[in-house]
């Protein structure tokens, strides 16, 4: 028993560790032992390898200036990401998230370059060629996970248009590329020179840098839910590769887990919006048809937070169906007094959450959480479909697509098929909007001018703050 | 134009059409209001008070609109001014021989019983404003006549049990008698062939019983009479409330129908004595066997049963000024220039619903009007019969997506050139169906928690980073180092944010 042994030994509990984590997180009761498994998981990782690291660097020049880049960094990054993750706003959760993705990208590239600057210590040349393919993968996966990541961050915080980007024959560009990507791995491994494998390599960098930023940057801002989730697979997908490189189990186990549950996050995604699971891996899954033609919706109807709140004083039951507007307004908060008020009366109140409602997959429930909304009342949207025609008032703040009925009525339009929460069913909707403008699909919304549907237009949080003075 | 109102002819009325408050509002629409002399007599309105807010006395048949509570008599009539219009409640529904009587004069002749039950019209509708009179009334009575309190009470001189009150049909009427019983402290219990007043009925603060599980959603806005089959069970019902509960209140009428019998003598007989049955349902022949119009008796069983037909008119005062008010809405609804000139229009619906002599012409009956209050059948077939299209494909689908991949995996692995490469794709491959089943049914709610402590693990390239940093190299040791501290940011961010996620998840106490 030497620190090799002890240190592999420790990946395979990190390993398992991880597991119990991720089995842990799929269920609220063992979701914080979960988040334990996880973290205990990473500590053993990080001090075996940091062990095994000092005890093998013996003989290496720099050694002191190693060990302290290597713990600065691991202290100075815990420091930064422990401060971002207590300051960051539970609304400006997709964006770090994001954010952090495209870290674990950049990592994935520099361990990959560190691959190709040491070079094989293999002797055989057949085996030095799997070394060189394995540098240019990681390096391929690392940066399209950077790049997509970044995109998304920039699209998530509005600094960069959310509408997709139509470059024409996208397609041919995405499959271009990766066209290229085999072509250029071939002729890394097959060439000698060391500096002309550099050179490969920088040009094959620069096209999976590309590459990542076409594939988020043509997706709209409304599937970023989708996006980001499989931004998440890609990053585990990025360490595993990585763990090919440097011959790691560990990297190994834990890029696949990583990367297989957040491809199955995703396809429950996009089977939640009627998409193809294959368009959105390969990008570019933009709204194909145009809006359909002009139609007379007929006029809207008005009212005022007093009236909601004479409704609300006589529903018996009411549901709250809420949309990325809640979460632009901040109006989770004003939003949860109001629950919890109607409830002081007896009335009965639930959520009905669409499952790509907000810019994150379960977006609406962690804002909810974070204004301590009991979760027993939120419900999702196939929980609470078939409740619709016995509720009094619904409640929809910012959503807009979700709750199109023109989904499931009219085969022509754009989000034809996408399962929505049919809240008109329900005796009164009143719809919280700041105007009358379509939504990220840009898909007019038939609902508005139902004889049953009545709009309160203005900033959600301001409109429900009115209506609590009401109440 | 001018507006006359009648004094009530039949005995026993005690209401008059206008007060002195609705007629300062007819006289802003324009109209000149002559009250004959005594009108509010039983309403308690003087002749002086009428003259106060700006009408006069005199003769009301000169009017060219007359207002009337009841029909007019054969006299009035005949009295009336060619042209005129009548505005009453004139039961055009029963009574053939008077609407026969009106379409032989050059009058125009408008029923306030027969507003439909729309929204819009609920401003005018006399049955809505004169059954909540009656509603309430029928618990005073019922009140009076019972000897004990409503209300439970545990006194020094001992306890008292509250009294238990049924409520026969939950419509206007109903759900007064069930606030006003309500309120004095009684059980109040109240069964409905509607079962969508259940709601309305609870929050009165009663208790809705249901005849059966049938729905029956009421298309018209009243109820309808019901099946045999019903009729049983409903009997049972009631003759196991009847040996239970001290007051009944029976409102059902089927608008143009004599009353359902519901109380036969049998429940009579097994009530307690002492006890109350108000049957507001008298009028059309009662809802309650042994009920006598218009009386107040007392059964063998000392059971007391009122069949008064004037309860509305037994609070006189509140009942004008209802009905009055009634009256002015329409008014406003005819007046569109509120220049005191009337206009019929046929193309409104709740104008034509009320009209039944237009000019001498007959007009009696009018279309139906269905009300909205029923949502219309729900859109549920489309998107089920989708979901149908999709899953067989799925299926089949699904076996050859599972065994390409297990053979693009073999063919990996029998070309893998060395035992380490075939042991990363066994344990890759081994991972990618362990990621995938621990993640199976994830809570919707904690996709986001999950994807975050994802994102978090995979910081693990951390791992990665730190092998390559001590290698000597200058370049690998300076981006192993910036990789190192991106990787550690992920890592502890992540966990971190994960964490305040997850703390803020609770069940509601």
């Amino acid at each position: 028993m030497d620190i090799t042994t002890i240190t592999e030994a420790a990946y395979v509990v990190a390993a398992l560790l991880f597991i119990l984590s991720l089995a842990g997180l799929s269920k609220h009761e063992s979701a914080k032992n979960g988040l334990t498994y996880g973290m205990v998981g990473m500590a053993v990782a990080l001090v075996a390898t940091i062990v095994a690291v000092i005890d093998a660097s013996d003989y290496v020049d720099g050694r002191g200036l190693s060990i302290g880049l290597m713990l600065g960094g691991v202290v100075i990054g815990a420091l930064i990401g422990l401060w971002r993750a207590r300051i960051v706003e539970m609304t400006g959760m997709p964006e770090l998230i994001a954010l952090l993705h495209s870290f674990v990208g950049l990592a994935a590239v520099a361990i990959g370059w560190n691959g190709h600057v040491l070079g094989s210590h293999e002797s055989l040349n057949s085996l030095v060629n799997i070394h060189e393919a394995e540098v240019a993968i990681g390096i391929f996966i690392g940066a399209v996970t950077f790049t997509g990541s970044i995109v998304a961050n920039l699209k998530l915080s509005a600094r960069m248009k959310s509408a997709p980007l139509m470059l024409p024959g996208k397609n041919f560009i995405n499959l271009g590329s990766l066209v290229l990507f085999a072509v250029l791995t071939a002729v890394y491994v097959t060439v000698e020179d060391h500096d002309t494998q550099t050179i490969i390599l920088g040009a094959l960098t620069v096209l999976a840098l590309l590459l990542g930023w076409h594939l988020v940057a043509s997706i709209g801002g409304g599937d970023m839910p989708v996006v980001v989730s499989m931004l998440n697979s890609y990053s585990g997908w990025a360490a595993a590769a990585s763990g090919f490189l440097l011959n790691n189990d560990l990297l190994i186990v834990t890029g696949a887990l990583v990367g297989s549950s957040g491809a199955y996050l995703s396809y429950i995604m996009c089977k939640a919006m009627n998409r193809s699971f294959i368009s959105v891996i390969a990008g570019g899954f933009g709204i194909e048809a145009g809006p359909s033609a002009d139609v007379d919706y007929g006029d809207h109807r008005e009212i005022d937070a007093e009236g909601v709140a004479e409704l609300l004083k006589n529903a018996s039951s009411v549901v709250i169906t809420p949309g990325y507007g809640m979460a632009v307004a901040q109006a989770q908060y004003p939003v949860a007094s109001l629950t919890s008020q109607l409830r002081e009366r007896g009335i009965n109140v639930r959520f009905g959450i669409h499952p790509v409602a907000g810019r994150l997959p379960g977006h609406m429930n962690v804002l909810l959480a974070e204004a301590k909304v009991p979760y027993d009342v939120v419900l999702e949207m196939d929980e609470i479909n078939e409740d619709f025609p016995e509720t009094d008032v619904v409640l929809v703040i910012g959503a807009n697509d979700t709750v199109n009925p023109a989904a499931s009525e009219d085969p022509s339009s754009p989000i034809a098929g996408m399962p929505v929460l049919e809240v008109w069913n329900a005796k009164d909707v009143i719809v919280f909007k700041r105007s009358m403008a379509s939504g990220y699909a840009g898909v007019q919304n038939p609902l508005f001018f139902r004889d049953n549907s009545a709009m309160l237009f203005g900033d959600a949080k301001d409109r429900v703050e009115d209506i609590l003075r009401h109440l | 134009m001018i507006i006359g109102v009648l004094k009530e002819a039949q005995a026993g009325e005690t209401r008059v059409a206008a007060t002195p408050a609705t007629v300062a509002q007819l006289l802003k629409l324009g109209y000149d209001v002559v009250v004959e002399s005594g009108a509010g007599e039983l309403s308690s309105f003087a002749d002086e008070a009428y003259v106060e807010a700006g009408a006069s006395i005199g003769d009301p048949l000169t009017g060219d609109i007359v207002f009337g509570v009841n029909a007019p008599t054969q006299e009035q009539r005949d009295g009336l001014k060619a042209g005129a219009t009548l505005v009453a409640i004139l039961n055009a529904r029963l009574d053939a021989d008077l609407v026969a009587d009106l379409a032989a004069r050059p009058i125009t002749a408008l029923a306030m019983e027969t507003v439909p039950r729309i929204s819009r019209a609920q401003s005018l509708d006399v049955l809505s404003s004169m059954a909540n009179i009656a509603g309430y009334r029928a618990v005073v009575e019922a009140s009076h006549a019972f000897g004990r309190f409503f209300t439970g009470q545990v006194t020094a001189a001992g306890k008292v049990p509250p009294a238990k009150v049924l409520v026969v049909g939950a419509g206007v009427a109903g759900l007064a008698a069930i606030g006003a019983a309500g309120s004095l402290g009684a059980i109040v219990r109240a069964t409905d062939p509607r079962p969508e007043v259940a709601d309305q009925v609870k929050s009165l603060g009663g208790e809705y019983l249901s005849v059966s599980d049938d729905t029956e959603v009421s298309t018209t806005g009243y109820a309808k009479e019901m099946g045999d089959d019903y009729k049983a069970k409903e009997a049972a019902l009631y003759a196991q409330q009847a040996e239970d509960v001290d007051i009944i209140i029976t409102t059902a009428l089927i608008p143009g129908r004599p009353a359902p019998r519901i109380i036969t003598a049998e429940m009579v007989a097994s009530m307690k004595p002492g006890s109350v049955i108000v049957d507001m349902a008298a009028q059309n022949g009662g809802n309650v066997e042994g009920t006598v119009k218009g009386e107040k008796i007392l059964t063998d069983n000392g059971v007391t049963i009122i069949g008064y037909t004037d309860l509305a008119g037994r609070l006189p005062a509140q009942a004008s000024q209802l009905y009055g008010q009634n009256l002015v809405n329409l008014m406003k609804l005819m007046t569109p220039g509120k220049d005191g000139q009337l206009v019929l229009d046929f193309e409104d619906v709740v104008q034509r619903g009320i009209t039944v002599v237009r000019e001498g012409e007959l007009t009696w009956p009018p279309p139906e009007v269905a009300v909205s209050a029923a949502p219309a059948a729900a859109p549920a077939a489309a998107p089920a019969e989708k979901k149908e299209a999709k899953a067989p494909m799925a299926a089949g689908r699904k076996v050859g997506l599972v065994l390409g991949a297990i053979a693009l995996f073999w063919l990996l692995n029998a070309l893998a050139p060395t035992d380490e490469l075939r042991r990363h794709f066994t344990v890759l491959m081994l991972s990618i169906v362990i990621g995938y089943y621990v993640i199976g049914k994830v809570a919707h709610a904690l996709h986001t928690p999950l994807m975050s402590v994802t994102n978090a693990i995979s910081g693990v390239v951390v791992v990665g980073a730190l092998l390559t940093v001590a290698s000597g190299d200058t370049t690998v040791t300076v981006l192993s180092a910036i990789a190192i501290l991106l990787a550690s940011i992920n890592v502890f961010g992540g966990f971190a944010v994960t964490r305040r996620m997850l703390l803020m998840f609770s069940k509601g106490n």
